[in-house]
């Protein structure tokens, strides 16, 4: 058995702060953005993508990049967006979402490109 | 033309059997499972159970004709073989809807559960399905937020929900309670749980656990940045009690809080479930003493009845069994009845002992809850078996971490994640578990000693409460 480890997070190291699903895995490759892409409009959802200053990742609201992409089936144009937000905002956490328009949720959300802690 | 008054015993068949009935859309309908007593016609077995279901005595009163009781009498319409068992047999019965008072399932309960179970002519009796006229779903208030306005109060999506029930569960003081809820909740859990049987003993007031347990809360959403729950008990002696927990809680800004619906009462739960949307509460609800009621296969109320029951009654969370874990619960069934808590329309389907489509109309879902000796090497089945709308409950399987239960909870999140995130990709999850897991815990030490600590753990016992099949 490992010896034991101490748990490291504290309210003093903000990378100890999480950003809700797949936040506890390593960062996404591009190769993993695109499998749950795929997953998102296998799902028939719609997809859509948020950003937000990572101070500010508790609040229910961050901002729309565009809005969603209703209908859109196409991956490439997909990644291509997520891509671009990321550019636009090098420092914020990007979010894909796919939204279920028949439960009124989002059957995913998550950060793909995450921003700088502060 | 009007009947005439005989005094006397007739046969129940007479004015209760009635084979070409056809039950109309409002009517509620129930499936029993009647074992009669040996030389008892089956077709007067089954309208006894529908007369003491309904309007019926053992012998004929003279007030009967004051009354249209053709029209108020529970019918017995149907009867079928039991796959697989000749001692007994499926009676269907239709209930007008006016037997019923609007919004009460105690009052249907009352009906159907009620003088006919301990009938003398029967030597067992269960109760396997109803089905809920939409008529009457709408007079209930049922689950007090649902699935969907819970994911926005929590702000989780597209995953399965976390949770850990906080263990030894009895005896910890406040202050020592609170602090295994911090640790679960700092290490990436949703949410943690009080124990059913934690009410408010000598050893742990309820008001002090819930101080500090909302200390916990808060200072695990400060330090993660995610939104954490704790279901805090309000089960009570009394319901002017159980209000008064509830109050406190909502008072300390407490999101979610807890109800042992069978020991606490329908009553109690429908009145809490009301409040909790009226005071935008979500409510965890627990089952204690539902083994008593649906694990003997010929006797009692199958758990399908008791999770519509609920669903009617109010609850955003309730047990299901986790087919793969410690307690009992074959994985077919499990699956109806998980349709069941969470689906809109749930049709018939004999392969998972749902025996009538159930339209829940507006209804919102119930989340389930599996619960029971689960650990890390569980997860691959669990994600597959639960989906995302579920939560997943680890005790043991977060406080018994080697290094604690901030480790615990987090090898459990890496784990859910990794699954959740190998599932979306196209992977099987039943089939590559161990791969999965063993990539997950390359970069997290939690989930590699976890994986370590429970490889050997399994909990293979046959079912005692099968699904009815015929024999093999």
């Amino acid at each position: 058995m490992s010896t034991m480890q101490d748990y490291k997070s504290s309210l003093s190291d903000t990378t100890s702060r999480k950003f809700e699903t797949f936040s506890y895995l390593p960062a996404m490759s591009d190769d993993q953005i695109r499998q749950q892409i795929k997953f998102i409009v296998s799902k028939g959802w719609n997809p859509g993508i948020e950003h937000t200053e990572p101070q500010n990742a508790t609040q229910n609201y961050w901002y729309m990049w565009k809005l969603p992409m209703f209908g859109e089936t196409d991956v490439d144009a997909i990644l291509a967006e997520c891509a671009a937000c990321h550019k636009a905002h090098p420092n914020n956490h990007v979010r894909l979402l796919g939204f279920d328009n028949y439960k009124q949720s989002a059957g995913a959300s998550m950060v793909i490109y995450r921003g700088k802690a502060v | 033309m009007a009947k005439t008054y005989k005094s006397g015993v007739k046969e129940y068949r007479e004015t209760y059997w009635m084979p070409n009935y056809t039950p109309k859309d409002t009517d509620l309908l129930a499936c029993f499972k009647i074992t009669p007593q040996a030389g008892v016609p089956r077709e007067e077995v089954a309208a006894a159970v529908a007369a003491e279901s309904s309007t019926g005595t053992w012998t004929t009163v003279w007030t009967d004709l004051l009354t249209d009781l053709d029209y108020y009498k529970g019918r017995a319409y149907a009867i079928e073989d039991v796959p697989g068992d000749d001692t007994c047999f499926y009676a269907f019965v239709a209930y007008p809807i006016d037997l019923f008072e609007e919004g009460s399932v105690v009052n249907v309960l009352t009906s159907l559960v009620g003088n006919v179970f301990g009938f003398k002519a029967l030597r067992a009796l269960r109760l396997e399905d109803i089905r809920f006229p939409v008529a009457y779903v709408m007079t209930c208030n049922g689950p007090p937020q649902g699935i969907q306005v819970e994911r926005d109060i929590m702000n989780k999506y597209g995953r399965p929900l976390l949770g850990c029930t906080i263990k030894p569960k009895l005896g910890l003081s406040a202050k020592n309670y609170g602090r295994a809820c911090y640790e679960g909740l700092r290490g990436g859990l949703d949410f943690t749980k009080d124990d059913e049987n934690v009410n408010s003993q000598p050893f742990m007031r309820w008001r002090h656990r819930f101080d500090f347990v909302m200390e916990a809360i808060l200072k695990a959403e400060a330090e993660t940045g995610e939104r954490k729950g704790h279901y805090l008990n309000v089960t009570a002696p009394t319901s002017d009690e159980m209000m008064r927990r509830a109050e406190y809680a909502k008072e300390i800004g407490a999101p979610i809080i807890m109800h042992d619906y069978l020991t606490g009462g329908l009553s109690a739960n429908t009145q809490l479930a009301q409040w909790c949307r009226d005071n935008g509460m979500l409510l965890h609800i627990h089952r204690a003493m539902h083994a008593v009621l649906d694990r003997n296969p010929h006797h009692g109320i199958h758990f399908r009845v008791l999770t519509k029951v609920l669903r009617l009654s109010g609850g955003d969370h309730l047990h299901s069994g986790t087919v793969v874990g410690k307690l009992e619960g074959d994985r077919d069934a499990t699956l109806g009845w998980i349709d069941i808590m969470r689906d809109k329309y749930v049709k018939e389907d004999r392969s998972r002992g749902i025996f009538f489509d159930q339209d829940w109309g507006a209804m919102p879902g119930v989340l389930p809850v599996a619960s029971g000796g689960i650990h890390v090497w569980h997860m691959p089945a669990l994600v597959n078996i639960f989906g995302d709308d579920s939560v997943l409950q680890f005790g043991g399987g977060t406080l018994g971490h080697p290094w604690g239960n901030a480790a615990g909870a987090a090898a459990n999140r890496v784990a859910v994640e990794a699954c959740v995130e190998a599932r979306n990709s196209g992977r099987e999850l039943e089939k590559e578990g161990k791969d999965i897991l063993t990539k997950a815990a390359k970069s997290s030490p939690e989930l590699a000693a976890a994986m370590e600590t429970w490889k050997e753990i399994k909990f293979e016992f046959d079912t005692v409460d099968k699904l009815d099949v015929k024999h093999k």
